[in-house]
């Protein structure tokens, strides 16, 4: 059995928490959260050890991994203690508010030779994985233009709110919480930006923070790219996360439920034909054992378990990957700064 | 109680589509009053569907009050409440956090008059929560008929996975004193709910879950689900039949209503067509006349 705490059992923390107790080869042992509220009913109604010091934690259980879901600004120094404790560490995204922190913590994880993992659960979705899968191998020829956005409705009124998320000191807005993933996405399918060309960080409702990300990117490939992310639009009823990849020969339009690719006349790439093809998530997706919310919140799990346990395979979402994101992230934080 | 072997679903009128968004806006152009739901689900109870399966959102307060109002025109019409509606929490968690977002979705004048301090007395004891947030969401089935209470797969699956299988029993028992209804729960991981709801000595119980010949969301796999649905008591409810539009309606429901043990469909549908035509293989196949 591999031994797991919890720290931080907020809306992501709990899924990873039931996500992670359900899995056969795991046992939570421990749980680590500053609110006593939560901390309680943890500790009064299931056989957990209950902290609300990781250090404390740390030094009196015997722990294999840890799963960090804290507010950002907390990451960085929680990670390292865990690391430098032999700990394998799986992170809510971002990893680090700053690019040279999450660099350091990635260099430590492969220095222990530790499982390191971030939670950009989107690349466990099927349709964004055969997207890439149909980019890299050339489908739609060479790409000249990618194009990510998300929207969602967080922040639909004056804020009234007192969280960590409505503070920029404690890596709230936007930026860090909607337009990671899509800036995560978008080099996962195509490539990391070599250079943001433009940003506009932009409150809607917010005071401190921003609601919305608008920037545009240079590729090394000579493409561009073009992000926006915004989560003060009711129009949606969740989060809702679209890529557009154009390339000389057709063009993919993805999201969660649904893949749609154009090949231009004459073309033609494995199963698909020239025009249109959709392809859907109940064909795309692989199933896992457990589902809650999604099949890529326990996939990514499993993948972080079975790494672990030894298994043969690559981290997704390693360190390292996340602080390209987290670079990207500060890049567009710095051209857009208000 | 024998569950009525056809319900209504109300994904269509609300904006929720698995497969496309597109789908989803363009029915939630459809479905932009009362009045064009109504239509439908008149359609539906004129072909014999009784039960209106929905969940907790805004969009069904004025349709209960409809129901409600014209007895005459509706003496079977019976609702079965799907809780939480979860996003209306989720987003309000992430914007405001949890104590604020329990104030705020507490029955008024009861949580947000507490002060921290009693707040987080009651956020140990999950149960008393429940049963506030439970109160809070039937309200506006006041009058009409909802002999069955769902919980929402987030809530169920959750509890199934932090094994707090403790909480099923006490929603279920909540729901028979207070509301003289039967509890059901709605899963993706039926099999395990199953064994969680025998260890907890629940009888008989509701459950709903994905059934469809793909497999698609059925965790633990197709054959697992077929050993568990024959062989235990529970009555079950199949939704997703059609896994959203990826198996064309005839094999869908051809395919489920041979599955051993099956108790109910739930389906949704925009058009009285579409209604009409999926209630009629449905009967034909389960031989209802």
């Amino acid at each position: 059995m591999i031994k797991v705490a919890m720290i931080g059992i907020g809306k992501m923390g709990v899924s990873h928490f039931a996500l992670l107790s359900a899995h056969p080869d795991v046992e939570v042992v421990a749980v680590c959260d500053s609110a006593t509220f939560l901390t309680s009913a943890v500790s009064k109604q299931m056989n957990v050890q209950t902290f609300k010091d990781p250090k404390k934690m740390f030094k009196e259980v015997e722990l294999d991994a840890v799963v960090i879901s804290t507010p950002n600004s907390t990451h960085y120094e929680l990670a390292k203690l865990a690391l430098n404790s032999d700990i394998h560490v799986f992170m809510e995204k971002p990893l680090c508010l700053s690019p040279q922190e999450s660099k350091d913590l990635s260099d430590i994880a492969i220095e222990r030779n530790l499982v390191n993992q971030v939670g950009y659960h989107n690349r466990f979705i099927g349709t964004f994985q055969e997207t890439k899968h149909l980019v890299r191998s050339g489908a739609i020829g060479e790409i000249y233009h990618v194009e990510g956005t998300a929207y969602g409705q967080v922040v639909i009124r004056p804020k009234t709110g007192k969280t960590w998320r409505s503070k920029k000191s404690e890596g709230g807005g936007c930026l860090h919480d909607y337009a990671c993933h899509v800036v995560d996405l978008m080099n996962f399918i195509f490539d990391q930006p070599l250079k943001v060309k433009s940003a506009q960080l932009q409150s809607i409702f917010s005071e401190n923070i921003e609601d919305a990300v608008f920037a545009s990117f240079d590729y090394d490939s000579g493409a561009t790219g073009y992000i926006e992310a915004n989560w003060s639009d009711q129009s949606y009823r969740k989060m809702s996360t679209t890529i557009k990849v154009y390339g000389k020969k057709g063009k993919i339009i993805v999201d969660r439920q649904e893949m749609r690719v154009y090949l231009a006349p004459g073309e033609k790439h494995e199963d698909l034909q020239e025009g249109w093809t959709s392809k859907y998530i109940t064909e795309l997706q692989k199933p896992v054992n457990f589902y809650l919310r999604g099949e890529e919140y326990s996939a990514q799990l499993d993948q972080f378990v079975d790494l672990i346990q030894g298994k043969e395979g690559d981290i997704e979402t390693s360190f390292l990957t996340a602080s390209i994101t987290d670079s990207v992230i500060d890049m567009i934080a710095q051209k857009g700064a208000i | 109680m024998a569950l009525q072997k056809v319900l209504f679903g109300d994904n269509q009128f609300f904006g929720v589509n698995h497969m496309s968004e597109e789908k989803a806006r363009a029915q939630s152009m459809k479905f932009r009053d009362t009045e064009s739901i109504m239509n439908v689900l008149d359609s539906a109870y004129d072909a014999g569907i009784k039960v209106f399966m929905c969940t907790t959102h805004d969009g069904v307060g004025p349709i209960a009050d409809i129901v409600r109002e014209n007895p005459e025109k509706y003496p079977d019409f019976e609702f079965y409440p799907c809780m939480p509606y979860a996003h209306k929490y989720a987003n309000s968690v992430g914007e405001v956090g949890i104590v604020e977002t329990l104030k705020r979705f507490s029955p008024s004048g009861i949580l947000d008059t507490m002060f921290t301090g009693a707040m987080s007395v009651l956020t140990q004891d999950p149960n008393k929560l429940m049963k506030l947030l439970v109160d809070a969401e039937m309200k506006r089935f006041k009058g009409v008929k909802t002999p069955v209470i769902f919980l929402q797969n987030v809530v169920t699956d959750l509890i199934l996975g932090l094994k707090g299988q403790n909480f099923l029993k006490e929603f279920d028992t909540y729901v028979r004193e207070k509301y003289n209804a039967e509890a059901g729960f709605i899963t993706m991981n039926l099999p395990l709910l199953l064994e969680a709801l025998d260890e907890q000595g629940v009888e008989n119980p509701i459950v709903c879950a994905n059934i469809n010949k793909i497999g698609f969301r059925m965790c633990g796999g197709i054959e697992k689900y077929k050993e568990v649905i024959a062989s235990s008591n529970a009555r079950v409810v199949s939704m997703s039949v059609f896994a959203s539009g990826a198996i064309p309606p005839k094999e869908a429901i051809e395919w489920a209503c041979g599955v051993e043990g099956l108790d109910s469909i739930v389906f949704g549908a925009s058009s009285k067509e579409n209604i009409i035509k999926s209630k009629s293989l449905i009967d034909s196949e389960w031989g209802i006349s």
